[in-house]
Formats: C-alpha cells, sequence, structure tokens
C-alpha cells in the first residue's frame, strides 16, 4: 500500500501527491486526457505529433530543456491512443523548476512555425523509422483496421499515414490545444521526496490560474459487436512467413480485463507458457510466439503472433493455434498454473513499483480511470480471478465470430 | 479593492526562472557496497537496499566471447544453459522459475557471460539450487541446441534487414576488425555449424569450473549469504580475479575509413554510424570526454540533438556515446535519417566537431551540462539494482569507488579549455570511420 493525497483546484486541475522519501528525487508528471483516439479520421498521428510540439517553447518560456537540465532534471513523454503523458525527474529541491515549466506549457504554447515545420519532418523520419523501414512494421496497420471498424483505435498513434503528419498546420495545433490541454482535461502527480502541503501551495500558484477552459466532451462510437470470422492476408519482402491473430476483450475496468490479462500469461507469458512449449518446442511451427493484450481504456485486444519455421505451411500453424486455444476452452488450466501466472503477476508488480517514476506514472494513470487510489486496489482484481473465470473467458472471446486473422507471407 | 490587490500579490512572474539549487553543490555518495568472500574465493559484492522485498542475484561468469575458438559457441553456451540439466529438461526448468514467479535471464558479453535472477525474497529457497543445477550439470541436449541453431537463423534472417542492425555489425568490425572479439558478428553458418561438444566443452571449462563474481542487491534476506556459501561456495568455480594465462587478440582496423553499403534498395532511411578508436576506462582522459561527449551528442540536450533533430528535423534521433568495452573502446555517432539527408547529417556532425575543436564552450552550456550530469547521476542511484549497476562496472573494470568521485569531480570543474584541447585530440573527422547502411 503506498499513501496518497488528493486534491483539486478550482479550474478543475487534479492533483495527486505520494511522498516517498528513499529518494532525493521528485517526479513531476503530467497526463493528458487526451490520446489518438480523440483525433479526427482525417488528420491521425496528431495527439502524437502535438506531444513533440510540448517542447517547442511555451508562451513565456522559449526553451524547456535548458533550464530543466540546469536544475539537474530530465524529462520524456509518450502518447497512446488514451492518453498523452509528460514526465520530469529531478532533485526534489529544485521541483519548483518543474511546476514553472510544466504550467507555463498548459497556460499557452508558443505556436511557433519552425518548431511546427521541424517536428513534422521529426515525427515522419519515426514514422519511418519504426513502422516503413522496419520488417513486419506495418502489421498492426492491417490489423487495427480489421479489428475495428467504429472505433477510432483502428489506426496507430502514429497515424494511418505521412500525409497526415506532413499536412498538419498551425490551426490544427492550436485547436487541440484549446480542446484537450486544459486543466479539467489533465492530472498532476508529485511523487518522491515531497511535501505535500508544499505540493499544495506549488500546484496553486503556478497552476491555479491557468483558465479552466471548456470541458471536452468525449463522443467515441463503441466497437459494434464483431459477427463473423474476419482475415486478411499480406504479401512482404520479409523473409519469414508469419501468423497475426487477434480477439476484442473487455475494457480496462472490467473483469474480462483481468482475466484476458491472465490468459495471456497461460498462453505466451515465457518458456513454460503453453504456445512457446507446443509450438516452438514441441511441434517445432513457430521459430517465437507471443500473446499480450493491449491495455487500452476502452474495449481492447488480446494478440497472438509468431514467425513460422522456414518451409511450415501458413494453414498448419494456424490450425496448431486454434487446437492450443481449444484445448484451453475444453479443458481449462490447472491448479499449478493458476498459482504460476499469480505468482508471476505478484512478481511483476513488485518489480515495477520499485521506481518511483513508474509509480506515479501509474497513479496518474489510475486517477485518468476513475481514481488513483485504485493503484492499492486494483491489483486484488488478479488475485480473485480462479480457474472457472479463465474457462469461461476464453470460452466467449476465443470465438470464431471474434476472430481477426492476418496471414502475413514473405518472400519464397 | 482588496480583493484586486491580493489577486496582484499572488501574481507571478512566469518569464523569471525559479531559483535552483545548483546540482554541482550537491554532495553525492554512492551507497555502500559489501564484499563477501565464499570458501572456494568467489566473491560477492551487495547492496542491501530499497524498501520491496525483492532481490536480483547476477553471476558474471568470465565466459565471454573473447575465450571462444569458434564463432557463436560462447553465446550459444550462455542462451542454452537454461535447456537442460541431468535432472531438468528445459520445460521443467523453466516452470520452476516461472512458478515461483523468478526471472532468470542470461546475457553473453565480450568477456563475462552472465545468469541474472529476479526474485521475490520469499521464494529465494526454492530458486538457488536449482540455478546451481544449471551451472554444475547443464546438458546441452542435442534437440535444444538443433532449435536454437534453426531460430537463430531465422531471427538473423530479420534482423538483417534492418539497416541499423547490419550497422552496428559492421562498425564494430570496421574499429576492431571482423576477427576480434569486440568486432566480430555470427553469420547463419555459425549457428548452422555448433556442435554440442563445443558447447560442453565450453561449459565445463568456463561455468562449471569457470571464474566467476557474483552481485547482490535489494532487500536482501538475511540468510542469503549463508545460502550463497552453502549452495555456490563449495563449487569448483574461482574467483573472477583469478590468473589464468592470457588470451590474445590482435586488432585488426580497416584499411577503408569510409564505407557506403546498400542493404535494402527501396528503404527510406540510412543507417549512419562515425566511430573512432578510444582508450579504455583507465585513460586519464576517458572520464573527461564522458564530459565533451555531453556537450557534443550525450543526450537529448546536446549539440547534435539540438541541431540535427531540433533544428534541422533530419532524424528522429542522433547521439553520440562511448562503447561500453573493457580493454579497447571507441567513440561512436548514431543515427537513422532520411535518406536523402543521409549526406547533410554527416556534414552537421563534423561541423559540430569543428565547432568543438575551434571554439570554447561557453560558461552556461558548460554549467547546464555539468548540472545535467550530476542530476542523471542522482537519478541513476535511485534503488538497489541501479546502485549495484554502478558497483558492477566499477569492479569489472578493475576500478574501485574513487573512480566514481573522481568522475563527478571532474564533471565539477573540468574548464572549457581542457574541453577544447581534448576536442583537438579526438575530433579529427580523419579518425573516425564512417559507414552509411541504406
Amino acid at each position: 500500500m503506498i499513501h496518497l493525497e488528493k486534491f483539486s483546484l478550482s479550474n478543475g486541475l487534479r492533483v495527486v501527491v505520494h511522498e516517498d522519501h528513499s529518494t532525493p528525487m521528485a517526479i513531476v508528471n503530467v497526463l493528458y486526457d487526451a490520446g489518438s483516439k480523440d483525433e479526427d479520421p482525417n488528420k491521425t498521428g496528431f495527439a502524437h505529433l502535438f506531444e513533440h510540439l510540448m517542447f517547442g517553447g511555451s508562451v513565456h518560456i522559449s526553451d524547456f530543456e535548458t533550464p530543466l537540465q540546469m536544475a539537474g532534471g530530465e524529462n520524456n513523454a509518450y502518447t497512446s491512443n488514451d492518453l498523452t503523458n509528460y514526465y520530469i525527474q529531478l532533485p526534489a529541491e529544485n521541483i519548483e523548476t518543474a511546476f514553472w515549466l510544466e504550467s507555463d506549457r498548459m497556460l499557452s504554447l508558443a505556436f511557433s512555425e519552425k518548431s511546427l515545420a521541424v517536428q513534422r519532418k521529426v515525427v515522419c523520419e519515426e514514422f519511418k523509422e519504426h513502422y516503413i523501414n522496419k520488417p513486419y512494421g506495418d502489421v498492426w496497420f492491417h490489423l487495427r483496421q480489421m479489428a475495428y471498424q467504429q472505433h477510432p483505435y483502428q489506426w496507430m498513434t502514429i497515424g494511418k499515414e505521412l500525409s497526415h503528419i506532413e499536412n498538419a498546420s498551425l490551426k490544427d495545433v492550436k485547436e487541440f490545444f484549446f480542446k484537450h490541454y486544459r486543466p479539467q482535461n489533465a492530472i498532476l502527480v508529485v511523487a518522491g521526496h515531497v511535501k505535500s502541503a508544499e505540493i499544495k501551495l506549488l500546484a496553486e500558484k503556478w497552476f491555479g490560474d491557468i483558465p479552466a477552459g471548456e470541458k471536452y466532451i468525449r463522443n467515441i462510437p463503441p466497437e459494434p459487436k464483431q459477427t463473423s470470422p474476419r482475415k486478411k492476408e499480406v504479401k512482404s519482402t520479409v523473409p519469414l512467413d508469419a501468423l497475426y491473430k487477434c480477439w476484442h476483450m473487455e475494457d480496462r475496468m472490467s473483469k474480462g480485463y483481468y482475466v484476458a490479462d491472465l490468459i495471456t500469461e497461460v498462453l505466451g507469458g515465457g518458456g513454460s507458457s503453453r504456445l512457446y512449449q507446443s509450438l516452438v518446442k514441441e511441434k517445432k511451427l513457430f521459430s517465437n510466439i507471443e500473446c499480450y493484450q493491449y491495455g487500452t481504456v476502452d474495449a481492447g485486444l488480446l494478440a497472438i503472433e509468431g514467425k513460422l519455421v522456414k518451409g511450415v505451411k501458413m494453414e498448419d500453424a494456424d490450425k496448431a493455434v486454434e487446437e492450443e486455444l481449444e484445448k484451453l476452452k475444453r479443458d481449462g488450466i490447472s491448479e499449478k498454473e493458476l498459482t504460476k501466472i499469480k505468482n508471476k503477476t505478484e512478481s511483476a508488480i513488485a518489480f515495477e513499483d520499485m521506481s518511483v517514476m513508474a509509480r506515479a506514472n501509474s497513479i496518474a494513470f489510475y486517477e485518468l480511470l476513475g481514481d488513483a487510489a485504485l493503484f492499492n486496489s486494483d491489483r486484488d482484481k488478479y488475485f480473485a480471478i480462479d480457474a472457472e473465470d479463465i474457462l469461461n473467458y476464453s470460452r466467449k472471446i476465443f470465438d470464431i465470430n471474434n476472430s481477426n486473422t492476418l496471414y502475413y507471407y514473405g518472400e519464397k | 479593492m482588496v480583493k484586486n490587490k491580493k489577486s496582484e500579490a499572488g501574481k507571478i512572474n512566469r518569464s523569471i526562472t525559479p531559483p535552483i539549487k545548483e546540482p554541482v553543490d550537491f554532495d553525492i555518495k554512492l551507497p555502500p557496497c559489501e564484499k563477501v568472500t565464499l570458501s572456494n574465493g568467489v566473491e560477492v559484492y551487495m547492496v542491501n537496499m530499497g524498501a520491496e522485498e525483492v532481490v536480483m542475484v547476477n553471476w558474471a561468469f568470465i565466459a565471454g566471447n573473447w575465450f571462444e575458438q569458434k564463432k557463436a559457441v560462447a553465446s550459444a553456451t550462455n542462451y542454452l544453459l537454461k535447456n537442460g540439466t541431468k535432472k531438468k529438461t528445459a520445460f521443467q526448468l523453466n516452470e520452476h522459475f516461472e512458478y515461483y514467479g523468478a526471472y532468470l535471464n542470461r546475457s553473453c558479453h565480450s568477456e563475462t557471460a552472465e545468469i541474472t535472477l529476479h526474485c521475490l525474497n520469499k521464494h529465494i529457497d526454492e530458486i538457488l539450487p536449482v540455478v546451481a543445477e544449471m551451472i554444475t550439470e547443464s546438458v546441452y541436449p542435442q534437440e535444444e541446441l538443433a532449435i536454437y541453431s534453426q531460430n537463430s537463423q531465422q531471427r538473423l534472417k530479420v534482423a538483417l534487414q534492418k539497416n541499423d542492425f547490419v550497422a552496428g555489425r559492421l562498425i564494430d568490425a570496421c574499429l576492431f576488425g571482423e576477427k576480434h572479439p569486440y568486432g566480430t558478428y555470427n553469420n547463419l553458418e555459425d549457428y548452422a555449424a555448433l556442435q554440442r561438444e563445443e558447447l560442453s566443452a565450453f561449459y565445463d571449462q568456463y561455468y562449471r569450473n569457470g571464474r566467476c563474481v557474483i552481485f547482490v542487491a535489494g532487500k536482501i534476506p538475511g540468510n542469503l549469504l549463508e545460502q550463497l556459501e552453502n549452495i555456490f561456495g563449495k563449487l569448483p568455480l574461482r574467483s573472477h580475479n583469478s590468473p589464468e594465462k592470457e588470451i590474445i587478440h590482435a586488432l585488426e582496423p580497416s584499411s577503408q575509413k569510409k564505407q557506403l553499403v546498400i542493404n535494402d534498395p527501396n528503404g527510406v532511411q540510412a543507417a549512419i554510424r562515425i566511430l573512432r578508436p578510444f582508450p579504455n576506462r583507465k585513460h586519464p582522459d576517458f572520464q573527461k570526454v564522458l564530459v565533451l561527449n555531453n556537450v557534443f551528442g550525450g543526450f537529448f540536450g546536446s549539440r547534435l540533438s539540438a541541431n540535427i533533430r531540433e533544428d534541422k528535423g533530419y532524424t528522429y534521433g542522433i547521439y553520440s556515446y562511448i562503447l561500453n568495452q573493457v580493454r579497447e573502446s571507441g567513440w561512436m555517432i548514431s543515427t537513422e535519417a532520411g535518406r536523402e539527408v543521409s549526406d547533410a547529417t554527416i556534414n552537421e556532425v563534423y561541423k559540430e566537431m569543428q565547432l568543438l575543436r575551434d571554439e570554447p564552450v561557453d560558461e552556461e552550456e558548460l554549467q547546464m551540462i555539468r548540472n545535467y550530469m550530476i542530476g542523471t547521476v542522482l537519478g541513476d542511484l535511485d534503488g538497489p539494482f541501479q546502485v549495484i549497476g554502478r558497483w558492477k562496472s566499477l569492479i569489472l573494470n578493475g576500478l574501485d569507488e574513487d573512480y566514481f568521485y573522481k568522475g563527478i569531480e571532474i564533471a565539477k570543474t573540468i574548464s572549457a579549455e581542457e574541453l577544447q584541447q581534448l576536442a583537438n585530440k579526438y575530433l579529427q573527422p580523419e579518425e573516425f570511420y564512417e559507414l552509411v547502411v541504406v
């Protein structure tokens, strides 16, 4: 259990403080409730491009990095389908520098043409590096398109295509900022060697006078239930054939999320997992195989992917995966497997909690989900799951009519 | 009126930087590391800190690819440690560790090859004897080797499509020579040629009867040392420092300074690597150049990034760094840049070198670099695993904590003049190998 203190400012900014005096450092984490799911389908990749622009100078501060480095700090940020998160780590004595920097860019950006022109190029290079110039880099463009027909999870955070980023204008940037980057759409988490009382004063001082702005009401169409199997084939210049399958699962706050997460451990978590043992080691159909889920806020996907051993037929590999799923749906899991995946979960949580930065990130995410205090209680949900839950949920999601399959063929 | 007055008084001036405590004024202490020697001479280094009931144990064997006589043997021997003992199959080994939520990883480097355990304290009793079993009774089943060989070849085929992967292999070979352990890389046929007997022999010499050092960090259970002594202290292992006939590998740097490799004719990016030889950590310039490297390209706020990413937008990232090798090192600049701007990128790198040679770093920039470096060290010492990492690097390089403090002192005090001298000594374009893979 960790100790948390929560309060809100009159402009709607939510603040959570987590004191940990075992470190000399402080973390200032600002999460904005805006991700690529909030984008216009014709202007995708924008939330992430915007993240880059947040470093291009704000209304009173032309250079974000130098004063932070002067204070001995480091920072970074990431964008997902659901959110954008910015975090600073610096010596706790200098925490006010972080408040100064973060509050000024929440107040307003500088909206510089030059910064936009450069970051458009930088993000295009990022796009090329990770999705074009990389074998199998386009796989999830295909899979998301197939699995989501309504919901904006159908595009990647990087965007659907380079042109959407190339065409981003300063007008778009301003609109996005005033729509999404307002205090009532943000969560500030301060963690480390800090005192709650002081953080209250600092938060009021630096963030208190930022106008609340208009409340953004999210209106995203839920993904309709999939009613028939979907399948696609792609040919590429990669050396090995690869198989990708995914199934719709429940949203982050539903019980099904936790069950699905444990199912990924049964199937694909490590050298003793079912898919690895059966399909890589015993049947030798795949050279590697993984099972994972995306951890999205709205209803997400559970995926299995693997590269085929040269000479193995795609249909045979697919059938072997299906057989493993049938086995799970028929027989469920053993007590030993259940203990194993729970021990693994307990261990993963303990190691993750060691870093105060990771804790600050998680606290912000839980506050986004509804309450920072979930940090302490959420994990218990894993331990309440039994073998019956896993059996039932595997029957529910591993349904042929809920399946999306991509045959990704390489060169012969 | 009163209301107005109050809000005036509370008004803050956002154009002024809040006062800071200069990180260079911080007094940094490396948390202590206790050394104990087991009865067979194996040294154990322990950092006992942290709030979570977890522990990390790392066994570093002097069994890196420096010691192999045939390519790929050291890494295969290391990887397959977990694929079968006299008593357990690969599946049973994996299941054992995973059942207790333990992570058991292997890694093979140039000098050392390692086993690393992360585990909840409450399960450590179940785990340590099985690690000992891997060190004493691994059997290298033929079938496991066959799967490893096949899958390694498949992985390599995919990796070879990536320009950055190809560039990373070739640039090391330019500097050290393809036959030198620091420059060598494995080809498909090297995996295909692996023989079970070679792995067993390597295992016998470098693990079962090998030289080893153990690092432990976390909230260390009270009886752990006793357990290490009982389980590992009587094995035929020796200290990592115990004398052995030195194996010499000659450096064979490439005679060609510039290379262009066409790997992916339709690719949209070029992998650029620019590398020069550089001495090891014991050279008096080493820690000084770490400061210069931070000015040049060591982090996001460095000149290379400010110019080539943040001003020109040629790349998603560009960095420079000193290679992490023990005996001989190198100074590298590394980036993936748009194919059509790769020449322009390289030109800018050399321009930045010239600027550092021609002009002293101004005081404000240097102060920023000093503060950043100290802040980073402070942040890096956050937690037992980071602290043992610092100690391990010192110990494996034959250094002690004085070296750590000297590095901090240098970062705090080195002058702009001295940095300029170092730039003139080392940042000479003609001494760099330049490789572009497109």
